[in-house]
């Protein structure tokens, strides 16, 4: 357990390291496809290196899946069709976008909930301090200086 | 009453944690479950290492269930993984293929040499390009094929004896089982 | 031998704790004057054990003492001396005692500085930090002890991981460190007032200072942190919701809460439970922070070494610490709405709008992170949490509040004036509107780009709009009391952050090329001509230097000189060279030779040019500023007599803060 640890320390988690290898040209045909590469890349998680994007992994799979993005890109996949290859092969983790169905509601939707449940909080609270007697408007001692 | 929301808020993170730690014992983190599991194991056709114009094909083993084993040269797990490749594994009794991944022949060669060739033919795939369509994603892994050319387990990381016996004999007795 | 009184040192300091922590509470249930009498001295002297014991593992980096394995394993004698100090905190058990150490650099700070507190509250604030201290010491005592000795002592040790070789991680840890920590205070304060019963404004007042520095040091902490990432992992990037910086960001989004819910207890005497309940949640996310890097239950770049048996004591120890202040809450938190009543439109109102926007998004970003963990506890498979969800979630959150931020010193407390809000509202309207045309002629139909000015300069037009009210109407000398000079800055630092994150992601240009000497490549505005490759040395590692020219309209502006060093245990680390411009970036790295056996030959290069990149940290840089402005205000100093005064009810007109300004 503890070897692999290592092994896992000296490829991944020496991100610098990772760079290096990290850089790959490619021969774009134009400046938008290049940008579309690195967006594609960038949302993509490299299966080796967990916690770095396939941009920026210096994982020798992650080099071959660049190259394979790549090549399908310049075959005229989507983004979509290349996702999908990619989760067909290696499973969901390799998106950084978790789907939204049922078994992650509570993801996308926990905070939403969250957010409304306080915002009523909020609103009772509120109403409750408008109905107490009239210490609201501004006194004679506060001047503009109670900012 | 709601003043207490936070504790008990609190409480459930705290048996998440405790979840947590006790699952991190048992699992490793970086593992990632195989989509291709009572898949169809993908079309392939390789050369053989050392012998370029033979080509072993999926096709070819159907039939009869095999091991698919990933290894390399420069693969270091390989190395710790191979003497229960060249016991326990062989015991099993089904065949073993050897998958180079991403090597150089010559290396290839000189490492089986030096460490035993427990494989009943080793095939390569220089570029990594059929490993991509099998979701390998580094050295050692170990695939279990049935007759029927799907892919029934996938161990990532070395053989050791516990998977040996906890993951990897019960799977053969369920094709075995299924086969009678 | 040194080592050994190092532990002892720590021996010392964890009884000196256990005396702190429980003595002055009873002392001050009894209302036993000796008892709590000890709390000031229990504090000092932890704090003298502790300062010790730092010092003796300094002084073991310092003298390459290997037969302390934690020296041995985290530095080697190429290390420079000033690597050999970071190194201190470079791994788990020194991460621990520099935490310990902090904890007491705060406590002394506020056994010194507290003069004006009655002696019963102070005994409570100061043995809440002791028994906190009491669960870091005897963590690292039986678990994490960093003077162990390696036997036979070793030649020469580790490493320090190259990563951390860089200015950005001796500066850090420990300002982070400050921060995370620092919040304990606030914590300690609340925990006094639930204990004391004390829930009258004046103990929120003693607060403010404490808890407006911690958070002014975590948010230098995370923008310290941010370029570093940025500076030395060649990413480019800036922020990767890794969970260790999740980590490190929940606690400083309910900081933000907590600071202006105590701005509401302390001027209005307004919602005192929910002060105390933002303070709890705060330091409980920095101890969770803490817990979640070290226990390995999510994997991370950060990640210290896991271990169960670590990971379960600090579970038991969130469990008694946080599960005791929430219990404690729950049963003490006053009940009755207390202090002044304030109408739906006010200012009151509106921090509480903002508070539950930060902590919604705390509690999403704790979601977040925790997801993947949810998911294989529910079984739903392994779920990949990642940008996507959070940047998306975040800036929809953070949205609203944004919009809100230019009303803020114009809406009064109590009731505010709705003509003033509606002029302000026009004005920065207006202005947002004029510059995001300007700004669509310049920035080619990126939106995002027009988008972030727009919602800037609405901000800073806002703010800017109440600096002039200010100034016209008040005379010379009261215009800007420190603490809304520093709400100003902090404000106008949400402006240039968001003009700086917005511009820099949609405007960035990178590009991977292949490059022989002599070739020059295009990336934006600039030409980037590559001069081959020479080696160089540093006093750990040898390297393969890049020479790059920067070219704008065929005039040198800049040589630049990415590196790939080889560090002495042989790791290979990417020095990235960065051109630094307030209002651009230029970002070279050094990849691979095309051909391996020829470094005189082509190479690969990343190029960048990132504009209003710096802008994300100045931004930061400007909160950071407004919150320790804020600290200094003179009336959170007041006097012990006069807040004795008001601790016995006296009118409205002491606890606004006119009467103390003098």
């Amino acid at each position: 357990m503890l070897r692999r640890a290592l092994f896992w320390l000296l490829v991944c988690c020496l991100p610098a390291l990772a760079l290096a290898q990290a850089i790959q040209p490619l021969p774009f045909r134009d400046h938008a496809e290049e940008v579309r590469f690195q967006h594609l890349s960038a949302e993509l998680r490299c299966p080796m290196c967990q916690n770095e994007t396939l941009a920026d992994s210096n994982a020798p799979i992650a080099h071959d899946l660049r190259r394979q993005v790549f090549e399908m890109m310049q075959a005229g996949k989507s983004d979509d069709e290349i996702k999908a290859y990619l989760v067909d092969r290696y499973s969901r983790f390799v998106l950084y976008s978790p789907p939204v169905e049922p078994s992650t509601w509570l993801l996308w939707f926990g905070p939403l909930v969250l957010l409304v449940a306080g915002g009523i909080v909020v609103a009772i609270q509120v109403r409750r301090r408008a109905r107490q007697t009239p210490d609201a408007a501004p006194s004679a001692a506060d001047t503009e200086d109670d900012w | 009453m709601t003043r207490l929301v936070p504790f008990f808020g609190f409480l459930l993170l705290v048996a998440l944690f405790g979840f947590g730690i006790w699952w991190n014992t048992q699992h490793d983190q970086h593992e990632i479950a195989s989509p291709l599991i009572d898949k169809p194991a993908p079309a392939y056709a390789l050369p053989v290492l050392g012998e370029a114009q033979r080509t072993v094909d999926k096709a070819s083993m159907l039939g009869k269930p095999y091991f698919l084993n990933v290894f390399a040269s420069w693969c270091i797990e390989c190395v710790h993984e191979h003497p229960i490749m060249m016991t326990g594994m062989k015991q099993l009794g089904l065949p073993l293929v050897g998958f180079n991944y991403k090597d150089d022949p010559q290396a290839a060669t000189a490492w089986l040499d030096q460490h035993g060739n427990p494989f009943d033919v080793v095939i390569a795939d220089r570029e990594g390009r059929t490993g991509i369509d099998f979701g390998v994603y580094a050295a050692p892994e170990t695939f279990l094929i049935d007759a029927k050319g799907v892919i029934r387990y996938k161990r990532i990381g070395p053989i050791t004896p516990e998977v040996l016996d906890r993951e990897i004999r019960p799977a053969l007795a369920a094709l075995a089982k299924e086969g009678s | 031998m040194i080592p050994e009184l190092g532990q002892f040192a720590l021996a010392l300091a964890l009884i000196l704790a256990l005396v702190q922590g429980i003595l002055p509470i009873i002392g001050a249930w009894r209302g036993n004057a000796a008892l709590m009498a000890v709390a000031r001295p229990a504090a000092a002297g932890q704090g003298v054990f502790v300062f010790f014991a730092m010092g003796v593992l300094i002084y073991a980096f310092l003298t390459y003492d290997f037969s302390v394995a934690y020296v041995a394993d985290n530095s080697n004698l190429a290390l420079p001396w000033y690597y050999r100090i970071t190194a201190v905190w470079g791994a788990h058990e020194g991460s621990m005692l520099l935490w310990v150490f902090i904890l007491n650099v705060w406590s002394v700070a506020l056994a010194t500085f507290s003069r004006q507190l009655p002696p019963a509250f102070l005994s409570r604030v100061l043995a809440v930090l002791g028994l906190i201290g009491v669960g870091f010491l005897a963590f690292i005592l039986f678990t994490s002890n960093p003077f162990l000795r390696m036997l036979p002592m070793p030649a020469d040790g580790g490493d320090l991981n190259p990563v951390l070789q860089d200015p950005g991680m001796t500066f850090h840890p420990p300002v982070l460190y400050m921060g995370y920590v620092g919040f304990s205070v606030a914590f300690a304060f609340s925990i006094a007032a639930l204990l004391g019963g004390e829930l009258e404004q004046a103990w929120v007042r003693w607060a403010r200072p404490w808890t407006n520095a911690a958070w002014a040091f975590l948010t230098l902490g995370i923008v310290a942190g941010s370029w570093w990432a940025y500076a030395e992992l060649g990413w480019g990037g800036w922020w990767f919701w890794d969970p260790v910086e999740n980590a490190s960001f929940m606690p400083w989004l309910v900081g933000v809460a907590l600071i202006h819910a105590q701005a509401v207890t302390e001027k209005r005497g307004s919602l005192p439970a929910w002060t105390i309940l933002l303070s709890l949640f705060a330091f409980s996310l920095s101890l969770l922070g803490t817990f979640l890097v070290r226990s390995g239950v999510l994997t991370s770049v950060h990640a210290f070494a896991s271990d169960p048996r670590r990971g379960l004591f600090i579970l038991g120890f969130l469990v008694i610490v946080i599960g005791g202040s929430l219990l404690l809450y729950a049963v003490r938190a006053p009940k009755v709405a207390k202090g002044k009543a304030f109408a739906p439109l006010s200012r009151e109102t509106g921090i509480m709008i903002a508070n539950l926007l930060f902590t919604t998004a705390a509690a999403m970003v704790l979601l977040g992170t925790l997801f993947p963990l949810i998911g294989d506890a529910l079984n739903l498979g392994r779920v990949s949490v990642g940008p996507p969800y959070f940047g998306f979630l975040f800036v929809l959150l953070m949205a609203p509040a944004v919009l809100l931020l230019p009303f803020g010193p114009y809406l009064r407390w109590g009731k505010a004036e709705g003509r003033q809000l509606t002029a302000v509202a026009l004005r920065a309207g207006v202005a947002a509107v004029i510059c995001a045309i300007v700004a669509a002629f310049f920035a080619d139909g990126h939106l995002r780009a027009i988008a972030g000015i727009a919602g800037a300069i609405w901000v800073a037009a806002g703010t800017l709009s109440y600096v002039v009210k200010r100034w016209r109407e008040m005379p010379r000398g009261r215009r800007f009391p420190a603490e809304m000079a520093g709400m100003l800055i902090a404000h106008t630092g949400v402006a240039i952050f968001v003009i700086g994150v917005m511009l820099s992601e949609s405007l960035s240009v990178e590009r991977d090329v292949r490059m022989a000497p002599g070739e020059t490549a295009t990336v934006g505005s600039y030409a980037f001509r590559f001069d081959g490759v020479r080696e160089t040395t540093g006093p750990n590692w040898r390297a393969d230097e890049g020479e790059v020219t920067i070219l704008s309209d065929g005039k040198v502006m800049t040589t630049m000189h990415p590196q790939k060093r080889t560090y002495s245990r042989g790791q290979i680390q990417t020095e990235s060279a960065i051109d630094a411009g307030l209002f651009r970036d230029i970002y070279v790295a050094l990849g691979e030779p095309m051909d391996a056996t020829d470094v005189e030959g082509a190479w690969a290069l990343r190029l960048y040019d990132k504009p209003f990149v710096r802008w994300i940290w100045l931004g930061g840089l400007f909160m950071m500023a407004g919150g320790a402005l804020a600290a200094c205000e003179r009336r959170f100093r007041a006097k012990k007599v006069a807040a004795v005064t008001q601790a016995n009810g006296t009118t409205q007109a002491d606890g606004t803060g006119t009467g103390s300004l003098a």
